[in-house]
């Protein structure tokens, strides 16, 4: 469990592999694979906040969808608005009064717009966590209170479809502060943002799993009423966790729009909630890359298999998800440990 | 120590009063007051059901009662971890410290509550002095680095009462700590009890008669609920209604003022000159193998 990042000599080495797939991957794929590779990186930050809140922080957060829909209509709508310059985005003149309502209004401004991807998720779940976890909820209430919560924000959603965009979302951007999507090279840069955010996330992820904090709070993961008597509050320990992973989740909800060219409820419900969940636990919710490495893994064997067989895909998925819960319960980072096992104990048994 | 610290301490006094906690209409603890100063290792003992943990529990704020406990400030109805940053602190019957953790890890937690929030987010750079010395008082130094959850039954109780030591906590409340422990992990513990009493309040709760002869300063005893005898050791055991409530009227308890509890003989073993009765009083307990380094 703690082989990934325990020396700082692995530190480097894993930011020297990291930085070397990073420049290789544009080489060797084509725009449209290196485009689809970005959006897995997308999900992968949502998958690296995951790790922190569940793996390190016994939260069952089944409900990444919400910040990762905030940061990501924020970014859609400043885009929408940008598109427009200065005028009424296409969408709300066909289906709306043709007007941009007030709370569209304060993300003309880029600043504005790069300030709340990370504010308003990180407000968000500050305010929500503190409900909940000063109040004792835990495990599986919890789990179930943030799936209603994301399920009731994509009925939202569908539900203002003047100034969300309904079910169609938002899409169809031209513009990324002042960029233009349609050029492969701003795609390319776009693709680099998104590692680079990635591996800064990963990095203050370790950082975060190595301090003091990080022991407390699989201290609270493990005994949260035992650090009472350690005269610790756990419920701000959690707090704080849950935070940090909406902001992932926000950030990469606000790359994923760019990226993708669309978000819409369908990216942000019950079940894309459920999906980036779905990489950190076949990855290895305790380690530090884990979630990471599966969370891309998966989503590329889905697009191999969903590719050649579309209906095949989900019953692969369910049948890889009972495999890793049976045999691995600490994902495929465990995998060496298991091995490791495995020999000792056949050499016991021979 | 600081003289200012040397005068915190020497006013360190538990003052419980009128304590009451009712489980719907039953009172699990009746009116108890308790006294206990700095310097007394106090026992608490009674048979099962008489409440000892339940008054742990409403000291703590686990469990809520009225009535008062004051430790510094009036403690119920303050929030567990205000009330541990007051200085009281516990251990529980079941050893509970952090598996997944190592031992220094689990000091250094203990140690940090009153760390400033921001400091939390950067790593331990060297041990605190005070994790140091704990490590060194529990004898648990060379366990270091060791992941607590493998630590023997006995060790991990050690390790909690480290944890309290660099918590400085000054009123230490601990439910059962010899429980399952060997004959020599028990003398050790004992020991090391009466080595912290010495500048910090200590309540036990025990079942154990033959470790409450060997350690205990003063004694109360309670009986559904309530305080039916409180003295030296000597005292308690002569007390016709302890005799009564333990043994049924016609017999006796163990010889009694044998060993004031100010001169206790250095005794190491099981074997040592303790009556045999007590044997008695021993309720059923989870039977946890003594094994790791105490009985190396």
């Amino acid at each position: 469990m703690k082989l990934v990042w325990q020396s700082k000599w692995t530190l480097w080495a894993g930011l020297a592999v990291a930085v070397i797939a990073v420049v290789l991957a544009p080489l060797l794929l084509n725009d449209f694979r290196l485009a689809l590779l970005a959006k897995y990186l997308c999900y992968a930050m949502v998958a690296v906040g995951i790790g922190l809140a569940w793996g390190q922080g016994g939260m069952l957060t089944l409900g990444q969808g919400l910040f990762f829909g905030l940061g990501g209509y924020i970014m859609a709508m400043h885009m929408k608005l940008a598109d427009a310059k200065g005028g009424v985005p296409d969408f709300m003149s066909l289906y709306g009064t043709g007007e941009v309502p007030i709370w569209w209004e304060p993300f003309r401004s880029p600043g504005v717009t790069l300030v709340a991807i990370v504010a308003v998720p990180a407000l968000a779940a500050l305010i929500l966590g503190w409900a909940v976890f000063t109040r004792g909820v835990r495990g599986a209430y919890f789990a179930i209170l943030s799936q209603a919560l994301v399920y009731a924000f994509a009925l939202l959603l569908v539900n203002q479809q003047q100034t969300t965009g309904g079910t169609n979302g938002l899409n169809g951007f031209k513009g990324f502060f002042g960029l233009a999507l349609s050029d492969p090279a701003n795609k390319r840069m776009l693709y680099f943002i998104a590692a680079g955010v990635l591996v800064a996330m990963v990095i203050a992820t370790r950082a975060l799993m190595r301090s003091r904090f990080g022991e407390l709070l699989i201290a609270v993961r493990d005994q949260e009423n035992r650090v009472r008597f350690l005269g610790y509050d756990p419920a701000w320990t959690k707090v704080f966790a849950y935070v940090i992973a909406a902001v992932f989740a926000g950030i990469g909800g606000a790359l994923f729009v760019p990226i993708v060219g669309i978000i819409s409820p369908a990216n942000v419900g019950v079940t894309p909630s459920i999906l980036f969940l779905a990489g950190v636990v076949i990855g290895g919710r305790t380690t530090l890359l884990g979630p990471v490495l599966g969370t891309i893994g998966l989503r590329f064997v889905e697009t191999q298999l969903s590719e050649t067989y579309p209906a095949f895909w989900t019953y692969f998925q369910g049948a890889l998800f009972i495999l890793v819960i049976c045999f691995l319960p600490q994902g495929m980072a465990s995998i060496g440990t298991w091995l490791k096992w495995l020999r000792r104990r056949r050499e016991v048994t021979a | 120590m600081s003289a200012a610290a040397v005068e915190r301490i020497a006013h360190d006094y538990l003052e419980v009063r009128g304590l009451v906690v009712d489980f719907d209409g039953f009172h699990a603890v009746d009116g108890v007051d308790l006294t206990v100063t700095k310097g007394d290792l106090r026992f608490l003992i009674g048979p099962n059901g008489a409440g000892k943990t339940t008054i742990i529990d409403a000291i703590t704020g686990l469990t809520k009662a009225t009535g008062s406990a004051v430790f510094g400030v009036e403690l119920l109805g303050m929030a567990t971890h205000r009330i541990v940053r007051a200085g009281v602190g516990r251990t529980f019957q079941t050893a509970s410290v952090i598996e997944d953790l190592t031992v220094l890890q689990n000091l250094d937690i203990a140690a940090g509550m009153r760390r400033r929030r921001l400091t939390l987010l950067r790593a331990r750079k060297s041990t605190p002095p005070e994790v140091t010395a704990a490590l060194e008082t529990i004898g648990l130094a060379e366990h270091a680095d060791k992941r607590a959850g493998t630590l023997a039954h006995g060790q991990k109780q050690w390790l909690e009462i480290g944890m309290l030591l660099v918590q400085d906590a000054r009123l230490l409340l601990l439910d059962e700590p010899v429980a399952g422990m060997s004959a020599e992990e028990r003398q050790q513990t004992g020991e090391l009890l009466q080595h912290i009493a010495q500048t910090r309040t200590i309540v036990v709760v025990e079942h154990d008669m033959e470790f409450l002869r060997s350690f205990a300063d003063s004694v109360t005893v309670l009986h559904q609920g309530k305080v039916i005898a409180e003295g030296s050791v000597a005292e308690v055991q002569a007390d016709p209604k302890v005799i009564e409530v333990y043994l049924g009227p016609s017999e006796t308890f163990a010889p009694a003022a044998e060993r004031p509890p100010k001169e206790r003989p250095k005794v190491t073993g099981p074997s040592r000159p303790v009556a045999t009765a007590p044997e008695k009083f021993r309720p059923p307990r989870k039977i946890t193998p003594p094994t790791g380094g105490a009985d190396a």
